[in-house]
């Protein structure tokens, strides 16, 4: 068993409404997953669970052999073995991008002033933005802004790193560069787990699909099976849909 | 835990209190019924003034307002009522408070009506304009029941401002509600009356707070 | 005498003036004193009183939201009398500028944990997540994320209510503690010349013209960076 993202039984309801209905699946290390589905088919809320930034109803999440859900469990430690990268970048618009990338290398690590920097320069170089530490995300495109949260999630050296669309609320020719980190983190051997439409990097970059409707996986390949010849009715209507 | 219940809500001695409260009560709300209205009034006209194309009454009315937001409403009801008479100007506490309240509420009802103005943009001005009304019609119809809405939440919370405000009254000896509550107190000896004013006063104010904190949070997001 | 003599001699006796030049001075200290001690500990109070809240424990928000909204709905000055001497008989005796200290630091401390909690709320649900993500705790993120963007839109109101707040220490004046107003009134019934209130009301003026001046710039200059 060499799973290093294991989920188990996912549940999740908000209120009465139950939005994820028993999630099953694994990540192994070095692999890229391709999470697909309909809008409101409980995507971003799985990858959520997966490090409790949503509380599960039911279910086990392991990272890396760790149960999350365990009562002994230390949650903040774990999170930053799990990197987490938003559609809205969500960087803190107080700080500088050196900021940004340095906060939890501070306070969660305890790492004082010029290490932390000097790890901070090195994520912001691996995703093409050293030059940029010293500005305010507001100075900064969508794709480096995006980039910038990139490199705050890797500068804490994740096991594992969850995308939720990373890339739908840039403009369209801001999409490439982070595109590009993304590729050169799975060539580096980062394991992934991605919520995206980009379905022509899936297709190129992606070791497995998951299509997820209505709160349960409903069906998972590799891309060519996911794309070229679909067993599900409505993984075939939601591939279709978006082929044409 | 018996001698507070003793000392504070005795209920005996709220009985015995609640006619002289009642009656109390019953000028705050008359008080309330005029100061309320000449705030707002005057918050009107100061507002008016401070947006004039005629410099020395935008300055005038800064003036006016910086003046009277920084003097505390004790002062200058006391410098009216206690004061005045010294010049032969001599009043009833209700004439006092209403013009200390005159002038204390109109200079904070005044900007914000100000804000509310600004927060209209020009274009309704020229929009109003084009169609020929004149400046004062388009005053009075266009910009400001828009520029009240923009500022409701500070209108309704200033106006609970000026409520709370009326118990100083009490000081000039105008037989509102804490004057008479304090005024049973001192003969019982027992802080309950003033508790029950108290609990008067939160019974009016508590779901307009509420309401306050509701229309800031909603208009916050 | 002519009018103006008159008018002097009313309000602007000289040797008055000078008799009561102490008092009043010795007035105006009381008031900083008070003034500055309810905006440490009502404001220090209000912050406290946020970050519990932020925690959304409904056991402690509870007491908190109550404990808020009563005393933004009760005249401070029915406060103060309850206090002043509901204590009393209790066998609590505490002086009435601790008493006008301690209510006015409740009223501050109500207003800012409203104004503050206003802020933590409006800063958006993202930057949690995203703290939260790389591992900082509750209280590291509060501190490093929410609260530094927080502060700027509430430092506006506050300004605004903490000077409301300490304008309203004249209060202390009926319940006989020695600040600026009571100086200038007792001074006033011992000379029976009004002379010592108006210059009790200039130095309100005088402290609290600046303050809402500054008040004002504050406002407009963060309004302004925000736009
Ligand atoms: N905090 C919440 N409270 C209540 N309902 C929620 C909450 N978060 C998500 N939901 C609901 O859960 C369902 C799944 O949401 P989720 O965001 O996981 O979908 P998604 O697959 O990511 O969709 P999209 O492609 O639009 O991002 C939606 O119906 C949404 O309304
Ligand atoms: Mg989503």
């Amino acid at each position: 068993m060499s799973a290093l993202l294991d989920v188990r039984g996912l549940r999740k309801s908000f209120g009465t409404t139950e939005i994820l209905r028993g999630i099953d699946f694994s990540v192994a290390a070095q692999e890229l997953v391709f999470v697909i589905g309909p809008s409101g088919s409980g995507k971003s809320t799985m990858l959520r669970c997966c490090n409790r930034l949503e509380e599960p109803t039911a279910g086990h999440v392991f990272v890396d052999g760790v149960d999350l859900m365990a009562k002994g469990t230390d949650i903040n430690a774990m999170r930053r073995r799990i990197g987490m990268v938003f559609q809205a970048f969500n960087l803190y618009p107080h700080m500088t991008a050196l900021g940004n990338v340095t906060l939890a290398l501070r306070k969660v690590l305890g790492k004082g002033r010029e290490e932390a920097e000097a790890i901070g320069i090195a994520a912001l170089d691996r995703v093409g933005l050293k030059e940029k530490a010293g500005n305010y995300p507001s100075e900064l495109s969508g794709g480096q802004q995006q980039r910038v949260a990139i490199a705050r999630a890797l500068s804490l050296e994740p096991k594992i790193m969850l995308f939720d669309e990373p890339t739908s609320a840039l403009d369209p020719e801001l999409v490439g560069a982070v595109l590009g980190v993304m590729r050169d983190l799975k060539e580096a051997g980062m394991t992934m787990v991605v919520v995206s439409h980009e379905m022509r990097f899936a297709r190129d970059a992606a070791d497995r699909i998951v299509f997820m409707a209505d709160g349960q996986i409903l069906e998972q390949g590799s891309p060519a099976e996911i794309f070229g010849n679909p067993q599900n009715p409505r993984t075939r209507d939601f591939v279709g849909e978006l082929s044409r | 835990m018996e001698i507070f219940l003793f000392q504070f809500l005795n209920l005996d001695i709220m009985r015995q209190a609640w006619p002289l409260i009642l009656s109390g009560a019953q000028m705050t709300v008359l008080l309330c019924l005029a100061v309320i209205p000449l705030g707002l009034f005057g918050g009107l006209l100061v507002a008016t003034g401070s947006i004039s194309q005629w410099r020395a009454l935008r300055w005038a009315t800064k003036a006016y307002v910086d003046f009277f937001r920084a003097v505390p409403p004790l002062v200058l009801l006391i410098v009216i009522y206690s004061g005045l008479p010294f010049a032969g100007i001599r009043m009833s506490p209700f004439m006092a408070v209403c013009i200390a309240f005159f002038l204390n509420a109109s200079s904070f009802y005044g900007e914000i009506f100000r804000a509310g103005v600004e927060s209209v943009g020009r274009g309704q001005w020229e929009a109003a304009r084009s169609t020929g009304l004149t400046w004062l019609q388009t005053y009075r119809f266009v910009v400001l029941p828009q520029a009240s809405r923009n500022v409701l939440p500070d209108l309704v919370s200033n106006t609970v401002e000026v409520i709370k405000l009326t118990s100083i009254a009490s000081v000039v000896s105008f037989t509102e509600l804490l004057y008479a509550a304090d005024m049973a107190r001192s003969v019982t000896y027992n802080t309950s009356p003033i508790v029950l004013a108290a609990v008067l006063y939160l019974i009016v104010l508590w779901p307009v707070v509420r309401l306050v904190s509701r229309l800031e949070h909603r208009l916050g997001h | 005498m002519t009018g103006l003599e008159r008018f002097q001699d009313a309000f602007l006796k000289p040797e008055l003036i000078e008799r009561y030049w102490p008092d009043i001075v010795s007035g105006i200290a009381v008031t900083l004193q008070i003034a500055v001690a309810v905006v440490v500990t009502g404001l220090a109070l209000g912050l406290f009183l946020a970050v519990i809240r932020s925690y959304r424990i409904r056991l402690l928000n509870l007491p908190i939201i109550v404990f808020v909204d009563i005393f933004r709905a009760l005249p401070p000055l029915v406060v103060i009398l309850i206090v002043y001497f509901g204590l009393p008989n209790l066998g609590i005796n505490i002086p009435g500028f601790a008493v006008l200290w301690l209510v006015l630091s409740l009223v501050l401390a109500a207003f800012a944990e409203e104004i503050f909690w206003s802020g933590i709320v409006s800063v958006r649900k993202g930057q949690w997540d995203a703290a939260r993500s790389t591992g900082l705790d509750h209280w590291q993120t509060l501190t490093s994320v929410i609260l530094p963007q927080a502060i700027r839109i509430c430092v506006p109101p506050l300004t605004n209510r903490t000077i409301a707040v300490t304008k309203n220490t004249a209060l202390g004046t009926v319940i006989g503690v020695g600040e600026i107003m009571n100086q200038g009134t007792s001074a006033m019934s011992l000379s029976g010349n009004a002379t010592p209130l108006m210059m009790a009301a200039v130095a309100y003026v005088v402290i609290f013209v600046p303050v809402v001046a500054l008040g004002s710039w504050i406002e407009r200059r963060f309004a302004w960076k925000r736009a």
